[in-house]
């Protein structure tokens, strides 16, 4: 008995024990990289954000922490409250439209299935400012969606529709839908068939059997999904410059601004590391939520 | 059995493309009656499972239950619950939860189904386990959750896909007993699809053997054993010794071995067809010389309460396989002679020929049924 017992043992630690090491070489690369392109930028800010600006740019190195102060001005917090909830409102929307659509390829046959997905890939693959500017095209006040309502007869004067915080939404909403889409789909397609079966077959109707099985399976990738479409609709700022004409000011516009036009170096820098901080935090949320889920679903 | 069958399959056609997985399929379901679905993967089995479920569309044909069309109710309205190969517990609730799924969705009350899942968990033996996930349970302790849910709603019929295949093999031999102490218990009618003719043989009251999408045998386990229908079903279940010749009155000729005695038969006179013989079924005699037929032992294998001997005889391509009680006291290379006691006589026609390579897969070695009856199959003349 205890023979057998010893005889285990080493085979259950050793896999343990190289996990701690093997793996260094490997990650070796990766760990130079986030240090030379991510902590020590970072690093820079944080150090930047607690000094003076210099009078065209640059930093005046005595320390202050006006930066922090000015950061609850309400202009600013406007600007940063306005940003999350237009993040949030893509993010939503995104959900709502990219559901239905990740649900229904998870449907297709296996030869539209790819049909569906290269569709859905495919604008990734025309430059994004190209893209950009199709949607001036459309919305302007000449644009195409204009000129339709006005000759169906909907309506006399042309919408402003370009320049508008809605416009910015749907920018937005169209850039990162397929973010969305994607891991959406995936967590969709991976579902076990026979799971649905199962409900049908305990005497579920369609619905109870979406609310019940399909949905709950899927939140995994609903939230993914939603963590790339909300960190970069937060951070854009090319979006809001041209379709929202620089009238609607979100977090990434601001921190340019501060860089390029007010030369005003450590406040951009204490925005950049705002915008940061709170990025990562709705990352780390995710990442947890996401780890109780699919440990739910495989222990207690 | 005197009464209207439970569940009468009529004419049941299902098509896949240009594959016909099931070719006009009829059969009555008793009530109370274990009854298994058999025949090596392709078979058509899963098909005709699926379709009683809700789950395929049958191109022809009538499914009724109790006289009710079943094909005109959806999928989540019939009488009918199915345990699933995979078992398909649902990963996100607790044992308790996926017990009592099926009688949320029926709208049974809270305290009904609090009292109904504690009962049924407890026929399987589940009860302390009610609030754990799926994922925390051995593969044993998964499959009785999903039999737990698939009787808790007590269905007219409960289809069970392969109920053991996930299971090793001592855990398996325990669960076959159990499934049907359990069939007594609740009193309710089982269909089981299986590809292994020896769960099929001790479980079922009646077993229909399904061969590429036709029927080829209905009939009880020791019926399918003794009088098989046909040379498939002969070499599927158990393991047999087939001689293929000519029929005569009351026996077939067989090449290299003269005449061999057949159980009576209707199979018209001077037709190909093949002499079944049981290995228990080949008496062996220790003088060579004077017997009829005679052989040499090329292998024996000692299997605990029995010896299956491999005899080669001249002129038969493969060797005859003979079964003993306990062990034999013959050894390699030792002379015997052969003589067959009862054999039985199934056509030889051009569909059921081709069968020998057909038998691939799904029949995996089991016990006596094993090597000796691969090289059986290989006998022909």
């Amino acid at each position: 008995m205890t023979s057998t017992l010893d005889r285990k043992a080493p085979a259950v630690r050793a896999p343990r024990a190289r996990r701690g090491f093997a793996p260094v070489p490997f990650l070796a690369p990766g760990l130079v990289f986030l240090i030379a392109f991510m902590a020590i930028p970072v690093g820079l800010l944080a150090f930047y954000s607690f000094f003076k600006r210099g009078r065209f740019g640059g930093v005046v190195f005595e320390f202050t922490l006006d930066n922090w102060v000015k950061l609850f001005e309400p202009l600013y917090l406007g600007v940063i409250v306005q940003s999350v909830g237009v993040a949030l409102v893509v993010t939503l929307l995104a959900l709502l439209i990219g559901y239905p659509m990740a649900y229904a390829i998870a449907g297709l046959s296996p030869k539209w299935r790819t049909v569906a997905l290269v569709a859905i890939v495919l604008p990734f693959w025309t430059n994004f400012l190209i893209r950009t500017y199709a949607w001036i095209l459309l919305l302007n006040n000449a644009g195409w969606v204009n000129q339709w309502l006005q000759s169906l007869g909907i309506v006399d004067e042309p919408i402003a529709m370009l320049y508008t915080p809605q416009a910015i939404v749907v920018g937005l909403l169209y850039m990162y839908l397929p973010l969305m889409v994607l891991p959406l789909y995936a967590s969709l397609q991976q579902l076990d068939p026979s799971l649905r079966e199962a409900a049908t077959n305990l005497g579920a109707t369609p619905w109870r059997t979406f609310r019940t099985v399909t949905l709950p399976l899927s939140l995994p990738g609903a939230l993914t999904g939603c963590i790339f479409v909300f960190v970069p609709a937060m951070s854009n700022f090319v979006i809001p410059e041209l379709i929202g004409g620089g009238k609607t000011i979100m977090v990434g516009n601001l921190v340019r601004d501060q860089f390029f036009e007010a030369r005003d170096w450590p406040f951009g820098a204490t925005l950049a590391l705002v915008l940061t901080i709170m990025l990562v935090l709705v990352i780390l949320v995710q990442s947890a939520v996401s780890r109780r889920l699919t440990e739910g679903s495989r222990r207690g | 059995m005197s009464t209207a069958p439970l569940l009468r399959v009529d004419g049941v056609r299902a098509v896949y493309g240009d594959t016909v997985a099931l070719h006009d399929i009829s059969l009555d379901i008793a009530d109370n009656e274990f009854f298994a679905l058999l025949g090596p993967s392709g078979c058509g089995k899963t098909t005709l499972l699926r379709s009683i479920a809700g789950f395929e569309t049958p191109a022809a044909g009538r499914i009724e239950i109790d006289g009710d069309d079943l094909l005109r109710m959806p999928a989540h309205r019939r009488p009918v619950n199915m345990m699933f190969q995979s078992y398909a517990l649902f990963p996100h609730m607790s044992v308790e939860k996926n017990v009592a799924y099926g009688l949320e969705s029926e709208g049974v009350g809270r305290a009904e189904t609090a009292k109904r899942v504690a009962e049924v968990m407890d026929v399987v033996g589940l009860g302390h386990l009610a609030k754990r996930r799926p994922g925390q349970l051995s593969g044993g302790q998964r499959q009785r959750v999903a039999l737990a849910r698939a009787i808790v709603k007590r269905p007219r019929l409960l289809l069970l896909d392969e109920p053991l295949s996930a299971l090793d093999r001592q855990v398996r031999a325990s669960m076959q007993l159990e499934l049907k102490r359990l069939q007594h218990e609740v009193g309710l009618t089982f269909v089981v699809v299986t590809h292994d003719q020896e769960e099929a043989m001790s479980m079922a009251d009646r077993i229909a053997v399904l061969r590429d999408g036709r029927l080829e045998q209905l009939a009880t386990p020791q019926e399918l054993y003794a009088n098989p229908a046909t040379r498939f079903v002969a070499s599927f279940i158990g393991s047999a010794n087939l001689l293929d010749g000519v029929v005569r009155p009351g026996r077939v000729d067989v090449p290299g071995v003269g005449a061999v005695e057949v159980a009576a038969h209707a199979l018209p006179d001077g037709t190909p067809a093949t002499a079944v013989v049981r290995p228990e079924d080949v008496d062996l005699t220790a003088d060579a010389a004077t017997a009829a037929l005679s052989g040499v032992v090329v292998d024996t294998y000692f299997l605990g309460g029995a010896s299956t001997l491999s005899i080669e005889v001249a002129g038969l391509a493969a060797p005859i396989i003979a079964s003993v009680h306990g062990t034999s006291a013959l050894t390699r290379g030792d002379a015997v002679g052969v003589r067959f006691g009862r054999a039985a006589a199934v056509s030889r026609d051009a569909a059921t020929v081709d069968d020998q390579d057909g038998t691939d897969d799904s029949a995996e070695p089991t016990g006596v049924a094993g090597t000796p009856q691969e090289e059986a199959e290989g006998v022909r003349s």
